[in-house]
């Protein structure tokens, strides 16, 4: 064969600058992307876009409909609800991320420590994890947290410790698929160790589910947040969190919809924006899916 | 071909492969995947083992240089019982002793450039500075017929043929003496094989490398091999010189094999010995010889004892009571 | 209608992010009545796709987006690319059938070789009885030469091998006495003994019934042990057709004699064996002249020009190419 090398197709690997530009070409993707890119421009920029402290009480301003100073109107105390709202969306994403990062460190090592070494080993890790899954994720968080100490640290650790066991199952599932191809067996029959196949052969090909999964559980934990933050056991006053501001506007309904509204459409865009981008990820990362 | 260098001596290969049932994971039986095969390769010489699908000529490939662990037997290979070896010794070894897979699409990381596969092997058994690795890549590179251009570009960006252009090269940049090839060419298209066996064919003499080359396809053994092995059932049926082996076949199921291939001439359509039935289940072998469920000469001897490889003319052995 | 199956000027398409590509193109073919036809080609070159344009079954995002496939079917002709989902149904299975390279996945894995049997038959037999239906199914599974067919009825398509499903699938197929056998790489999958089996059955099968086989390969052995007429396939054309011993024995066109010689060198003494080079080129990536020209050793100036036209160079035997036969031979 001389010099005439066909470029068969012109697709574009996963992993590299381009990922984000197939994201963008997917109508879902590009939801995604703009929902959580706004939510996280929100969280960056929060003492530039808020109007107020978000700690400041105004006795004269209770209870006001949304206006042109209070845009989203105020609370039972007169705090502003869209500034509130702004540096919820900090409290919310970096709960979300740091919980997803314990979650994902811990599955990550134990997903593969069970997936490549099978036998015993993986039978006491599994089991573990279905224990941990047994729980409900709320229920199993809040009784860290009663057991911790309420606190935003043991509040990350708790969502982070529930979250493990999917990615544990995850990552254990793709080790295993990864494992029986051709091209392990190859990296073994050129001689490599355990290690060098364990992180240069493995690990990469494990990435598209692991990212998948990392976006899915990074709503999941925002949504945990709000929940343990509405049930009293979350985010502690004066912090503003999604899920206690909406708690506060229970007793006040009819009084003040407002103060339930916003946040709650705030919950929804942030979780309907991350499993809308997981969804499009999932699509641009499977390469069976790519003719 | 007496008074041979032998590279490899394999001896009463076998493996066996458990059948797990239930919740308890009991073992309840064994696959025979292959039933004591002995043969030998010599340096410089390409052996085939040839035979249909599940009659364990790849088990037997990979228990070779035990990236599947044998369950008896022993391979001795340049004198050393690979067997005995610990998974580090072992894992040296790697570098004098290859594999090739069936299918170039599976079997190269789709995240790794051509770069990293080619440079990969070296790096496990050398220690080369940057240059000196860019330069053997290189020229491994020129040997198979790509381009330096092509270095950062990922399998998935050739076709079927390039790639597994690309798995010879990653087998033999070690500069092995021996290699295991399974399937090389049948997942490739007609006109790509005969490329890829050519430039098989062209490296195993430039590279003095001795060859185990398992195929189903009985043309391509013809062309390539010197010697060969006939394999059903897990057990070898038949060794010798392959001309000689092609042209007076001893064994029935060789026999049968053999005109089973069809002509290329529609003038003289092939004259089938047709095989009555199928091949018997590996997990509950027949008594015996393995083939006397579907062979026309079967006696009662053959359902009782199994025969055993023994020399019918110099060099040609078979594994039958009635020749 | 003379023939049994007319394709005039077949163009099929995909798309390729927003770009239309053609993968077939103007492609006529005549399938004569009780024949047995090959087509012969390399993977993507059109070969299966016009047989599932045949069935009007053409995956999305394929499409054909010209010309037609005229059918003589039991109630008079028909185009087959303008019948109606209803109509269609009637002649899928009844009067095309077709049988596919994996057996193991072309049969349901839920339910008993009887049950898929008895589907294929009341679906176009409606009011026949249930034990019309197992005297037909065991009749069937005789003529395919399965051993125990009374056991095989109730056996599920795990308990048996490759070639028992084969022989089963080409018993479904054949169950409604169709009037066209598709057969798409019907051994590929298969070992050689047992590719010898069905190819030996498939013949019988043509001798009893009235039934034309369009076999599909890209095995010239095969091609060789079963057909009359040959169709070889390249980059979306025909570029050669003939009757089996005229297209063997004179071989016209330059990619038909690398095939060829790409096969029959392996048994003969040369060491270094025949090649091709390069790979066929994907739908889109044709060149303007002969689609050929940048892998044929015999290419000129005219060929990279422009396209040669199918032409007949001697009776029944076409052939795309600008050199004559008798230079090509040399």
């Amino acid at each position: 064969m001389k010099k005439k090398n066909a470029p068969v197709r012109n697709r574009a690997l996963p992993g590299n600058e381009s990922l984000l530009r197939q994201l963008w070409s997917d109508p879902m993707g590009r939801a995604g992307m703009i929902g959580v890119g706004m939510i996280i421009l929100l969280a960056v920029f929060a003492p530039w876009i808020a109007r107020f402290d978000v700690g400041k009480m105004n006795s004269k301003a209770r209870f006001a409909a949304p206006n042109a100073t209070y845009w989203f109107g105020t609370d039972n105390f007169g705090r502003d609800i869209f500034s509130r709202i702004v540096y919820g969306a900090r409290v919310s994403i970096v709960v979300g991320v740091v919980a997803v990062s314990i979650a994902a460190g811990f599955g990550y090592l134990f997903g593969l420590i069970a997936g490549f070494f099978e036998g015993k080993v993986e039978s006491v890790i599994m089991m573990v994890m279905d224990i941990i899954f047994a729980f409900p994720h709320i229920l199993l968080a809040l009784f860290i947290v009663a057991v911790l100490g309420k606190s935003i640290v043991n509040t990350m650790i708790a969502i982070g410790i529930v979250n493990i066991p999917v990615f544990t199952r995850t990552v254990r599932a793709s080790v295993k698929t990864v494992k029986s191809t051709d091209y392990i067996a190859n990296a073994r029959s050129i001689g490599l160790n355990r290690m060098n196949i364990l992180f240069k052969h493995v690990t990469p090909n494990i990435l598209a589910p692991f990212t998948v999964q990392a976006t899915l559980a990074l709503s999941g934990a925002i949504l945990t947040e709000a929940s343990m933050s509405f049930l009293g056991l979350g985010i502690q006053p004066p912090d503003p969190s999604w899920g206690s501001m909406l708690s506060d506007a229970r007793k006040f309904m009819e009084q003040a919809p407002w103060m339930a509204i916003f946040p709650a459409v705030f919950i929804i865009i942030t979780i309907l924006s991350f499993n809308i981008l997981g969804d499009a990820l999932r699509d641009v990362l499977d390469p069976k899916l790519k003719l | 071909m007496s008074g041979r260098d032998i590279l490899l001596d394999v001896q009463r290969l076998q493996v066996y492969f458990p059948i797990k049932s239930g919740v308890m994971r009991k073992v309840v039986g064994h696959v025979h995947a292959v039933e004591e095969v002995s043969f030998t390769v010599v340096r410089r010489e390409v052996f085939a083992l040839v035979g249909e699908s599940g009659c364990g000529k790849s088990t037997t490939g990979s228990a070779i240089l035990r990236l599947i662990e044998p369950t008896g037997g022993r391979v001795i290979f340049d004198g050393k019982d690979l067997s005995a070896l610990s998974d580090e010794q072992l894992r040296l070894k790697r570098r004098d002793m290859q594999f090739i897979f069936q299918n170039p699409y599976a079997s190269l990381n789709p995240r790794m450039n051509v770069w990293k596969l080619l440079s990969e092997p070296l790096k496990v058994h050398f220690h080369l500075s940057e240059a000196e690795l860019r330069e053997q890549v290189e020229a491994m590179l020129k040997r198979i017929g790509m381009t330096p251009d092509q270095l950062t570009r990922y399998p998935h960006q050739f076709s079927g043929g390039q790639k597994q252009r690309i798995s010879i090269a990653r087998a033999l940049i070690t500069h092995p003496s021996f290699v295991v090839a399974d399937e090389p060419v049948s997942a490739l298209d007609v006109s790509i094989q005969a490329q890829i066996l050519n430039l098989m064919m062209e490296l195993q003499q430039e590279m003095q490398l001795s060859l185990v080359f398992i195929s189903h396809d009985l043309n391509v053994v013809r062309h390539i091999s010197n010697r060969v092995g006939v394999m059903y059932l897990g057990s070898l049926m038949e060794t010798g010189d392959t001309e000689d082996v092609y042209r007076h076949p001893a064994h029935p199921y060789t026999q049968a094999l053999l005109s089973a291939v069809p002509s290329h001439d529609p003038a003289h359509k092939s004259r089938h010995i047709v095989l009555e039935g199928d091949v018997p289940n590996p997990a509950d072998p027949p008594s015996g010889c393995p083939f006397h469920t579907r062979c026309a000469r079967c006696s009662e001897q053959c359902r009782q004892s199994k025969p055993e490889l023994r020399e019918i003319a110099p060099g040609h052995m078979a594994a039958c009571h009635c020749v | 209608m003379e023939n049994l199956l007319e394709i005039r000027n077949l163009k099929i398409s995909t798309l390729r992010g927003r770009q239309k590509v053609l993968l077939l193109d103007e492609v006529d073919l005549n399938i004569p009545k009780k024949c047995s036809f090959g087509i012969v080609g390399e993977s993507g070159c059109g070969k299966s796709i016009t047989a599932n344009a045949v069935m009007n079954m053409l995956p999305y995002p394929l499409e054909v987006s010209h010309g037609s496939i005229r059918f003589d079917s039991r109630s008079g002709e028909v185009d087959i690319l303008k019948l109606d989902k209803k109509a269609l149904r009637a002649i899928r299975g009844q009067e095309i059938s077709m049988i596919f390279q994996e057996p193991m996945t072309s049969l349901d894995p839920i339910f008993t070789v009887e049950m898929q049997m008895y589907e294929a038959l009341s679906f176009h037999h409606p009011g026949m009885s249930r034990p019309q239906m197992r005297e037909r199914a065991l009749e069937m599974l005789h003529r395919v030469n399965i051993p125990r067919p009374e056991q095989t009825l109730t056996s599920y398509p795990h308990q048996l091998s490759g070639g028992q499903l084969q022989r089963i699938m080409i018993a479904i197929a054949l169950i409604n006495d169709p009037k066209l056998l598709l057969a798409d790489e019907p051994t590929t999958a298969l070992d050689v003994t047992i590719q010898a089996q069905i190819l030996r059955l498939m013949n019988d099968l043509k001798e009893q019934n009235d039934t034309s086989i369009v076999m599909i390969t890209h095995d010239l052995g095969v091609i060789a042990e079963t057909c009359e007429e040959v169709a070889v396939f390249y980059a979306g054309q025909i570029v050669e057709q003939a009757n089996v011993m005229e297209l063997f024995h004179h071989t016209a066109h330059p990619y038909t004699l690398g095939l060829l010689q790409a096969v029959t060198s392996l048994g003969s003494e040369t060491r270094m064996l025949y090649t091709i080079p390069g790979i066929v080129p994907p739908g889109g990536q044709w060149s303007e002249g002969c689609r050929f020209s940048d892998r044929c050793s015999r290419c000129t100036d005219r060929c990279r020009q422009a396209m040669p036209a199918l032409s007949e160079i001697s009776p029944g035997h076409w052939c795309r190419c600008w050199l004559n036969s008798e230079e090509v031979a040399q």
